[in-house]
């Protein structure tokens, strides 16, 4: 599904990703797990299409598709989605409105009929239910006012409203509580599916015992220096980061199937 | 001899040949029309020299040689008026409509039943009658002596809306007045309203400014409000005159005991325009809400001055402007808020924001206060911004295009603005003209949420 080649990403002179190698199946989960400023935020917000990134090197080919030659909405439209880390408050627009316009135009990309107010408010609502979020914040602007759970929770239901094929999380367990957590992990597990990729980016390994990957991979310093199963993650736990720091060496190709 | 000197002389000359046409019944008020017409000789029109005229020049509305508006053009029908978008809501809705035609009172696109108790004419036939109120209210709350364009429109009044709810009354329904200008001529209309809310009475009514077709015309309207103790008075001015059109607009309201003003000031189109809002809070515990929207663009220019003069204690005034500029506009805000001495425990909120979607567009904002009482509350704030680009990214991540993004975070700015209003009938259309003009014309799209 998602093809990363030797990808490097700079910030104005930077270097942050310094060749970074994975390749995502249909209905595999990963997690890129890794110390602050190795680089995951960077490589999330580089495959989801922000600006100010400058690709110096390498390729992400999704769906046999250059995905880094495409605008950010295409992405969204051929089926990626991040899940934010700080999600945006966007005053005076209604998450139902928000969220109607976006489905509807993957919708149209895909050529399905748009739904109207009523169809949409139907599907909403199952969806809500199963990330135990009131109605009530349909009809607030988008994250504004929200805590910080709710935030994470809105973006977990857009996940499950636009139906994506690879979702990207974004530290979606940070600021979490415990009930949160859970509920949250709920959702993602829920959109577990032979069809579709998760990758979880994550700092601490409290959501892979909610969400079991499939894939863990170690990131430093712009590169995956350690992959392997679920059980990387509790020796990651158990012995922190700077164990790997001191005995990496690059891997050529994160998961090898 | 200048063109603006020249242009005076034509107004003077055309106030002789008005003078011709008054009759017996226009005698009282063809005094104040004296008063008026020789207070504009005096003051001319305003330069940039005046303070309160430094960012707006008037010198194109001088320069341009309008004919008084005794052009009407009949034969309107209601059902190209009720395509209009900000039209529409008065020919939907069960409400009392007064329609004016390049400053003439229509009957015929009016409506006919009007809830009983409720006065509402044309103002030049309540002259006429020397309706009482109408004596003693019209051309005491506006005042001629330092504005150049109250004084013309008092010395050329010839039509508008006289509106008067007497005390005790609620009107459920809104009144509607439109003044349409078919543009095909550079006329000058001078649109004059009065509207007298009793005690304890309740009402809404809706100021439109609109046009058919294209070509320059010069509207200088004056509205005079007079809210009576305790009542609720909702007042709303939606102006979307042609991008050729000068508009000049003057609201003036007199606020007794416990009342509560609301003005909704809403600016769409126009070349030029200038709205000047004056309230005065004259009775104990009056409160009045001020909230307004300018969106220009090509090279539109629009102005808002507000003074909200606290008179009397315990009153409150809030007020929100907001402006949406792009391309080469220019917008100006100044607010002016003076508490008076007697006025303690004012408590005053301002806000003016401004959302520039171009480098090239400019906004002069200027919070006035004058506060001349101890024990008050008064805040102002100014806020001048770009559209933030995490925003951008943040819904264009999830699917919608760049433009369109633009155009929901701009309708998402000025949404605070539309859901002050209480009339969903105005709100729901102001938002589908609101959306067409952030996205090129495409209304049904956008608001289908496409």
């Amino acid at each position: 599904m998602l093809e990363i080649k030797n990808l490097h990403a700079s910030v104005d002179t930077n270097e942050i990703l310094r060749g970074i190698n994975l390749t995502i199946n249909p209905g595999e989960v990963h997690a890129i797990m890794g110390p602050n400023g190795s680089g995951k935020s960077t490589l999330a917000h580089v495959l989801a299409g922000r600006d100010g990134y400058q690709i110096t090197q390498g390729e992400a080919i999704f769906e046999g598709k250059d995905l880094l030659a495409m605008l950010p909405e295409e992405r969204a439209r051929e089926g990626v989605f991040l899940a934010f880390q700080y999600p945006v408050e966007i005053a005076g627009v209604s998450n139902m409105y928000f969220l109607r316009a976006a489905l509807n135009a993957i919708r149209k990309h895909r050529g399905l009929d748009e739904l109207d107010a009523m169809d949409f408010l139907k599907m909403v609502r199952e969806k809500m239910k199963i990330l135990d979020m009131d109605e009530s914040l349909m009809n607030r602007p988008v994250n504004e006012g929200f805590s910080g759970g709710e935030k994470k929770r809105n973006e977990i239901f857009q996940m499950a409203v636009l139906e994506p094929k690879l979702a990207i999380l974004d530290e979606t367990d940070s600021g979490l509580d415990i009930d949160a957590l859970r509920t949250v992990s709920e959702g993602i597990n829920r959109l577990r599916g032979p069809e579709r990729a998760i990758v979880l980016v994550t700092h601490y390994q409290r959501l892979l015992n909610y969400v079991v990957p499939d894939f863990v991979h170690v990131l430093a310093d712009g590169r995956i220096v350690k992959s392997g199963g679920k059980e990387l993650a509790h020796e990651l736990e158990e012995k922190g980061y700077v164990w790997l720091e001191e005995s990496a060496e690059p891997v050529k190709s994160g998961a090898n199937h | 001899m200048s063109a603006a000197t020249e242009s005076r002389t034509a107004y003077l000359a055309n106030f002789a040949r008005l003078e011709q046409k008054l009759t017996q019944g226009d005698a009282w008020f063809h005094r104040v029309r004296k008063e008026a017409i020789a207070r504009f000789a005096e003051l001319g029109f305003p330069t940039t020299k005046l303070e309160e005229w430094r960012f707006t020049n008037v010198e194109p509305i001088a320069r341009m040689p309008f004919h008084s508006a005794e052009f009407r053009a009949d034969g309107l029908s209601s059902e190209l008026l009720s395509e209009l978008p900000l039209a529409h809501a008065a020919f939907e809705q069960r409400c009392s409509r007064i329609v004016f035609v390049n400053g003439h009172y229509n009957p015929q696109l009016s409506s006919r039943d009007l809830p009983d108790k409720l006065i509402a004419s044309s103002l030049a036939s309540a002259i006429k009658h020397e309706v009482p109120s109408v004596r003693e209210h019209l051309a005491r709350h506006a005042a001629f002596q330092n504005e150049a364009f109250v004084a013309l429109n008092t010395a050329f009044l010839e039509d508008g809306a006289f509106i008067e709810v007497p005390p005790g009354v609620r009107l459920d329904a809104p009144i509607y007045l439109l003044f349409v200008s078919t543009a095909d001529q550079p006329i000058a209309s001078h649109p004059r309203s009065l509207i007298i809310i009793g005690d304890d009475s309740q009402a809404s009514i809706v100021e439109d400014y609109l046009a058919i077709g294209e070509g320059a015309y010069f509207t200088n309207a004056v509205t005079e409000i007079v809210a009576g103790k305790n009542s609720v008075v909702a007042h709303y001015k939606l102006q979307d005159e042609n991008e050729e059109a000068f508009h000049i607009s003057t609201v003036d309201v007199h606020q007794a005991r416990s009342s509560n003003f609301t003005h909704h000031s809403i600016s769409f189109g126009g070349a030029l325009v200038r709205n000047n809002v004056n309230v005065a809070l004259d009775g104990e515990g009056a409160e009045c809400t001020l909230n307004g929207l300018y969106v220009a663009a090509h090279k539109q220019h629009v102005d808002n001055h507000t003074v909200i003069d606290h008179i009397k204690p315990h009153c409150s005034s809030r007020e929100l402007y907001k402006g949406i500029l792009d391309d080469k506009a220019t917008a100006v805000f100044n607010g002016s808020i003076i508490v008076r001495k007697d006025a303690q425990k004012t408590d005053a909120r301002q806000s003016n924001k401004n959302l520039l979607l171009s480098e090239g567009s400019t906004i002069n904002s200027k919070p006035q206060l004058e506060i001349n009482a101890d024990d008050v509350k008064c805040s102002h704030g100014t806020s001048i911004g770009h559209l933030d680009e995490d925003s951008v990214y943040y819904l264009r991540s999830r699917g919608i295009g760049a433009k369109e993004a633009q155009s929901v975070l701009t309708y998402g700015f000025a949404n605070d603005v539309l859901n002050k209003m209480k009339l969903d009938a105005v709100r729901v259309r102001l938002e589908c003209v609101l959306l067409a003009r952030m996205s090129g014309g495409h209304t049904q799209l956008e608001v289908e949420g496409q």
